[in-house]
This record gives structure tokens, sequence and C-alpha cells, in this order.
């Protein structure tokens, strides 16, 4: 135990940014409550789809694949899933549509890319332009969706001081299941047969393949249950946390979404800490607002989480490796 | 009872014109060591590709122990017991070696990879084969002899019957090869069959029971060791006699044109790599350093043609100091240099021959008149350079990548020796080329040496540096700890030294 506490690196600046974190929180705690516990709920909230839109990055680029199509699958998913929701005016059925939408958003993407070799950044592209285009041409005004979600406290969680009001409680269904989707694919990814073989093929095709594993297929799976999430993202904003369906909705988020990635280098846990931190840094922006801090302009006060964004990927993008085949269609060799 | 493990009847294989094989029939018996030899492009990589499902024929069957196996389907061959050592190793750097050992087929409770149980069965193999090797070790940070180790360990794990190595040696020291050597013996003996490809006539002569001949596709001869020689060999898979013994004139040596004095390099890792080297080459000598890999010899090089920064200590260049200039201005001052991995320092893979041939005089006349690229001159020089260097391909204008690896390396040195140098610093120069090529690249060293020109050759295959050098240098440790003159060193005494003994 003391062993513990004398190899502890207490200069690390993990160290001292996470005592920095608690005291910046119990300060704010002790300075208003109610504000800071918004600030912190609606950070999650921003945060969320992010963090989940930055797990389709990480599926699709661990086994291989650079999908920069985030942004249209989840426009396309949050567009069906919206309006089905609103014709059928079923939410549940709205959301089952949004993320079928998504897988077979990325089972096109999918099929360009490793089946026939595409480019992938071309691929992706054309699934934001098309994503865009279909869904102003056929956006028409005036729909709602019929009802909303239940809404949960998490028995025990929610109870911790501090914590508890702000991180586990009122939490909408999707949020909900983000919060155990994350950890899961971590687990998957870093401690199963199917996590291990989809890091292989996202990092050495060839060797994967002598080694039986059929890369094709592989990285067709990933990519859907990535576009799956997507979809799922889709139908978060439109149907929970909006709540309605409007022209490019997304604005960027897929983008964020893949920095983000980048950020938490390529690993689930990493990406959702980046994109609560942004969530955090988009809520304070809000309140900000709110206070109208008047000498500043607000458009300034806007792009603080994107500065944010900049600042720390410029400072940790000389240290990150992504997965060496990312972006590489593979062929079998024929020499 | 039937003793053949596999038989290749009658297949085929072409590549868009190309006949990579043409009517190949094979048999290997349980137990027996089958080399397969031939130069480059021979087809002897193609044929066992189609074994272990990599490539499809085009027709032909492939049985084993009875079973016909189907065509392309790596699953299939494996689960028949065939295991391939890739000449490229397959494995995934970033992962530990535990994890790329059991790739594919990993233990498992439910959807969980077993640790313990990985770490347990690694073990269990190295210890019955007597690979030793730490299975929690990332495998980019392993010497290669022990990266191929795991690529055999691998192999091994799946139980095969049959083990192919695809030139197994060619990365190897000669410690390591030894060592291989001793393995596929090993292996042998508890009835694993073996198919080895080299061309490396030393290695089959010591380990193969049977050698079978490949050139241009075709199976051109069956021979045993015992009934073989080196000659008769290199007859076989090159068509024509091959003179062992080059035609060498006795050297003129000149005056200093390269002075190294106490220098050091650091390697990627930062520890010092190169230890307080000094070493002088003259005009018109061949200067080979023999050594082990690892040894310093490529932060040498590197050190020697710009790309990497010294520490301390210095060397000169015709008298001038050329410590602390880039590659280009080194170039410029009369040295020529034939990187030891002519795919990443020496070509450029999607330009084509005639580019890659004027790659070191692009902006100069007559291939370019101020901003404006002569291409046609490019052209018209580039075919003379093909011709004379003898680069076997029906035009200048296909990427360089589609040429074999000792026709890419007859570009590097067409590019390097047409040049009015004074030194020569050559890396690893027929690492990985056939006999012919070989032959030849010697020749053209020997012909650079003659004219007054310095050769550096650093290399880590002794009988070339036994062949053709003037003088030997062994370098150990970052030093040089002996020079030694051809004429009367024998091997062992060579081997010793590179291995750290002292005189």
């Amino acid at each position: 135990m003391l062993n513990t506490i004398k190899s502890f690196n207490f200069k690390s600046w993990k160290f001292l940014l996470s005592v920095a974190t608690v005291a910046l929180w119990i300060y704010c705690y002790s300075a208003n409550m109610d504000i800071t516990n918004s600030v912190v709920a609606s950070g999650m909230r921003f945060g969320m789809p992010l963090a989940l839109a930055s797990m389709v990055g990480i599926m699709c680029e661990r086994s291989g694949v650079i999908n920069i199509g985030i942004e249209g699958t989840m426009l396309l998913s949050g567009f069906t899933g919206f309006y089905v929701a609103s014709y059928s005016k079923n939410i549940v059925i709205g959301l089952v549509i949004a993320i079928l939408t998504g897988v077979l958003t990325s089972f096109v993407h999918a099929m360009m890319t490793i089946k026939w070799g595409m480019d992938q950044i071309i691929a992706g592209t054309i699934i934001n332009i098309l994503a865009s285009g279909l869904t102003s041409f056929l956006y028409r005004e005036g729909s709602t969706v019929p009802n909303t979600w239940p809404i949960f406290d998490i028995p025990v969680l929610s109870k911790i001081p501090l914590l508890g009001a702000s991180l586990f409680s009122q939490l909408g269904p999707i949020q909900l299941f983000g919060m155990f989707l994350i950890p899961a694919i971590w687990v998957m990814m870093n401690k199963t047969r199917w996590g291990l073989r989809t890091r292989s093929v996202g990092e050495n095709p060839g060797a994967a393949d002598t080694a039986g594993i059929n890369v094709i297929r592989m990285r067709m799976t990933n990519v859907m249950i990535g576009g799956a999430i997507g979809g799922l993202v889709g139908g978060f904003i439109c149907l929970e946390l909006v709540g309605s369906f409007s022209k490019d909705f997304t604005a960027g988020t897929g983008f964020t979404a893949l920095a983000l990635m980048i950020f938490g280098r390529w690993n689930p846990l990493g990406a959702f800490a980046a994109a609560i931190l942004f969530g955090l840094a988009q809520a304070l922006a809000t309140q900000l607002q709110i206070f109208g801090v008047n000498n500043v302009p607000n458009q300034f006060i806007t792009i603080l989480p994107y500065v944010f964004t900049i600042l720390v990927l410029a400072f940790s993008a000389g240290k990150v490796r992504p997965p060496a085949a990312a972006g590489k269609p593979y062929e079998k060799e024929q020499s | 009872m039937d003793t053949t493990l596999l038989r290749i009847e009658n297949l085929s294989k072409t590549f868009a014109t190309v006949k990579a094989n043409d009517n190949i029939s094979l048999e290997v018996n349980k137990g027996e060591v089958v080399a397969l030899l031939g130069e480059n492009g021979a087809g002897k990589s193609t044929l066992v590709k189609s074994v272990f499902g990599l490539v499809k024929p085009d027709s032909g069957t492939i049985t084993i122990k009875g079973e016909v196996i189907e065509a392309g389907d790596t699953a299939a061959a494996i689960r028949h017991g065939i295991g391939m050592v890739h000449q490229h190793f397959q494995l995934v750097p970033v992962m530990s070696v535990a994890e790329n050992i059991i790739l594919g087929d990993e233990p498992h409770k439910g959807a969980f990879i077993s640790y313990a149980e990985a770490r347990e069965s690694v073990k269990e193999l190295s210890d019955k084969f007597g690979l030793d090797i730490d299975p929690d070790a990332i495998v980019e940070d392993l010497p290669v002899g022990l990266q191929q180790r795991v690529e055999i360990l691998k192999a091994l794990r799946k139980n095969v019957d049959l083990l192919i190595l695809d030139e197994p040696t060619a990365v190897l020291t000669p410690q390591e090869i030894e060592e291989l050597l001793q393995v596929i013996r090993n292996l042998s003996s508890q009835g694993v069959g073996i198919i080895f490809i080299t061309h490396k006539l030393r290695e089959v002569l010591a380990v193969a029971d049977r050698i079978v001949v490949l050139r241009n596709g075709k199976s051109v001869g069956t021979a045993t060791p015992k009934e073989s020689t080196e000659s008769s060999l290199a007859q076989l898979m090159i068509g024509r006699e091959v003179i062992f013994r080059l035609d060498k004139k006795e050297a003129k040596p000149g005056a200093v044109v390269l002075e190294i004095d106490d220098l050091y390099v650091k390697d990627d890792r930062k520890l010092m790599s190169v230890n307080g080297l000094s070493l002088s080459l003259h005009a018109g000598e061949i200067l080979g350093v023999a050594g082990v890999e690892g040894n310093g010899q490529r932060e040498l090089v590197e050190a020697l043609t710009g790309m990497r920064p010294t520490v301390k200590g210095s060397f000169s260049i015709l008298g001038e100091v050329a410590i602390g200039k880039n590659p280009h201005a080194i170039h410029t001052m009369g040295v020529s240099h034939v990187p030891e991995d002519r795919e990443k320092d020496g070509l450029i893979a999607t330009l084509s021959i005639d580019e890659n041939l004027v790659l070191n005089q692009y902006k100069n006349p007559p291939f370019a008149k101020g901003w404006i690229r002569n291409i046609a001159a490019v052209n018209s020089y580039a075919a003379k350079m093909i011709e004379k260097f003898d680069v076997r391909t029906p035009s200048g204008k296909y990427p360089i990548n589609s040429l074999s690896g000792g026709n890419k390396q007859k570009v590097v040195i067409a590019r390097e020796m047409s040049q009015d140098s004074k030194i020569i610093i050559a890396s690893q120069p027929t690492r990985g080329i056939d006999i012919g090529s070989i032959e030849f690249i010697h020749n053209q060293l020997l012909a650079s040496r003659d004219s007054g020109v310095a050769v550096l050759l650093v290399s880590a295959e002794l009988d070339e540096i036994l062949s053709i050098s003037d003088r030997i240098a062994v370098m150990y440790g970052g030093k040089i700890v002996a020079i030694l003159d051809p004429h009367d060193v024998d091997r062992t005494q060579i081997g010793r030294l590179m291995a750290g003994a002292t005189q």
C-alpha cells in the first residue's frame, strides 16, 4: 500500500488534471448547485450523441475502414426515424427504422469500400452528399412525433452526492443505453475473440487472412454494426434529444466525432471521455450565453468548444497512431 | 502404407500474360524436406501459395493425405494441416507474441479470450520445439529472427503435417540461419513434411532430402543433395553455367576518399549504436563490412549518407568534412548510395521504371531545361540503362512495382552507378535477389572499383563479402573490431569475430 503511494507520480499531468477537475467541480457546487447540475447534465446530453457517433468511427477504423460518412448515416436515419414515427404514431417503430436505415447506409458504404475497393474518403463523401440532398428534398414542415420516452433515474447511482443528480438522473432510454453500450464495446474490442480479430484485420489484414480469418466478412460486419450505432444516434437526436427533424441537423457532429475518436486514440472509453469533455465545454458555452457576458460577442462563445477541440487535437496529435491498415482496401496478394 | 503427404498434379496458373506455373507436379512425403529452388520469378511462391489457398490455380489438383483440397481456400488448407511461414512476415506488429500466435484459433471461455491459456499454450509449444520466446513481448519490439520464430510457432500450433517456408533465411543472420536449419531437421524428424523455398544453394545442400528446381514456371529437374553440387544446381536454376569465381583483377588502391573518425550514432530507440568507429576507405578498393545484423551497420550507412544525425566524431569525403550535411549535399559530393531497403529508401513504388532511373538527376540537363522536364530524353536514357543493366521488362513505362526484386535492385544499381561518383556505399545490395542478378551486380561493383571508385560494401552475406572484397572490416558492437585480408582468412575466424570474440 505504502509502495503504491510512493510509486505514484504525483507530478504526472493526469493526476494534476484530475485533482483540478474535482476541485473545480466542488467549487462550482458550493457556488451554485442547481446551475452546476444542469451544466453537467446538459454536458452529458450534448456529449452522448458525439460519443456514440465516435463509436461508429471506432468500429469502422479498428477494422480498417475509414468512415467519414457518419454524418450522412445519422442524417438519413434521423430522417427516416422521425417521419416513420410521425406517420405511424409510434416512436419505437421510428427508432427501429432509424437503426435499420443506419445499417442499410453503412451496407452501401461497405460494398463500395470493402467489396469494390473504392476510395474510402470518396465513398464517405458520397454518403454525406446523398444524405444531405435527399433529406432536404423530401423534408416536409410541420410533422411532430406523437409521444415522448419515459425518463429514468438509475437506482442507487442517482443518489450519489455531487455526481448522482447530474449524471444518473432523468435519463432517456437511448442515453441510458449509450452508457452501457460504450463500455461494452471496449470490452468486446479488448477482451474477446471478435475484438482481437477486428483489430488484426485493421492492423494487418494479410496476417488475419493467413490465420484463416475472413477479412471481408469481418470488415463488413463491423462497418454495419457501426451503421446500426450511427442509426441509433440519428434516432436519438431526432426522437429523444431534440424531438424533431430539421434540415442538416447533424451540423458537423459526425466529423467532430471523428476528431474525438482520434483524441481518444481509437479507444471507446477515451473517445467517450473526450466527447463528454466536449459536451461540457458546449454546455458551459451555452450557460455563458444565458448569463450574457456583455462585452464578448455571442459567436466567440459558441466557437469555444471547437477551439477547445482544435487545441486538444493539436497537442495530442503527435503521439497518436491509427490502425495501420485503416483506409486501405484489402485484396488478396496476387504475386 | 502410403507415405505421400502432398501431391500436386498438373498445376497451372497464369497472371495476366505471364505463366507463373506451367503444369507443375510435385510430391512431398511425411518427414521429408523438399527444397524448392529457383530464380526470382520462377514461380516458387505462386506454387506454394496455391497449396496454401492464397492463390487459386487455373487448373490442376492438390491432394493432401489422399484428400483433394479446395482451391483458393486458406481455411481449408489450414484444416488439412498445412502451415505456411511467409517471406514477408504476416504478423500484427502492435500485438503481443501470444496474441499473434493464437489469432484465428483463440482459446476462449464464451466470447472472451483466455489469456492465461494462450500464454500456457505458447510456453508449451516453445518448450516442445526448443523455440524460446516471451509470450508477452510486443512483436514490433523483437528482432527479425525472433519475429520469424513467432511465425513458425504460429504455424506449429495448428498441428501441421506440412510446413511451407517461403524464403525463411533471406532476412536472417548466419547464426540465426544455423538455428533455423536445426529447427527444420527437428521438425522433419517428428514427421512433418517441409517445403523450403530458397535460392541459397548452401542451405539447400545442408538440409534438403530432395531438391526440385523451377525455371520460368516449369519444373526443370529433381535432384538429391548427394548427387548435386552448387554449380550443377545453379546451372539447372538459370539454364546456363554460372561462374562462381568472379573474374577479379588485383585492386589498385589509391588515396583515402572517405575518412571516418571516432563516429558515434544513435539508433531509432535512442541507444548508441555506432560506438566510436574509425575507418578509412581508399579509391579503387572494395571494403567489405562484415557483421551480424544489428551491430550498427544500418546506422553507420545512414549517417554516412546524411540520413541520420550523428552524435559525436566526424567523417570527411574527399578531404571535406561532411558531418551534418543532408543526403542531397552528400550525394553531390560524389557519394552514391544503394540502400538496404530498396522498397523504402531506394525506389518510388508508384513511379515508372524510367522515372526511377533518373530520380537523382531529373532536374539536370538533358533531363530538364529550367523548369521544364524533357521526357523524351528521360525515356531514351532509361531505355539505354535498361538494356545495359539487363532489367527484364517489356518497357520502361511500367511501374517499378511490376518488376521482381532482382530487377528492382538492378534499377537502383543502374541509377546509382551511372553517375560520376567517387564513392559507392552499397548496403545489402544482393539481399533477396536471384543468383543471375547477384552475379551481375557483383561484376558491376568490381567494374566500378577497377575504374577507381571506392566501394563500401555492407553485407550480412559472408560469402558475398569474401568473394568480392579487397579488405574486410568486421563490425561488432558498433565498432570495427578487425581489418582482415580476404586471402588469408577463413569463415570460422570471421564468424568468431562477428560473434564478439577477440582475436
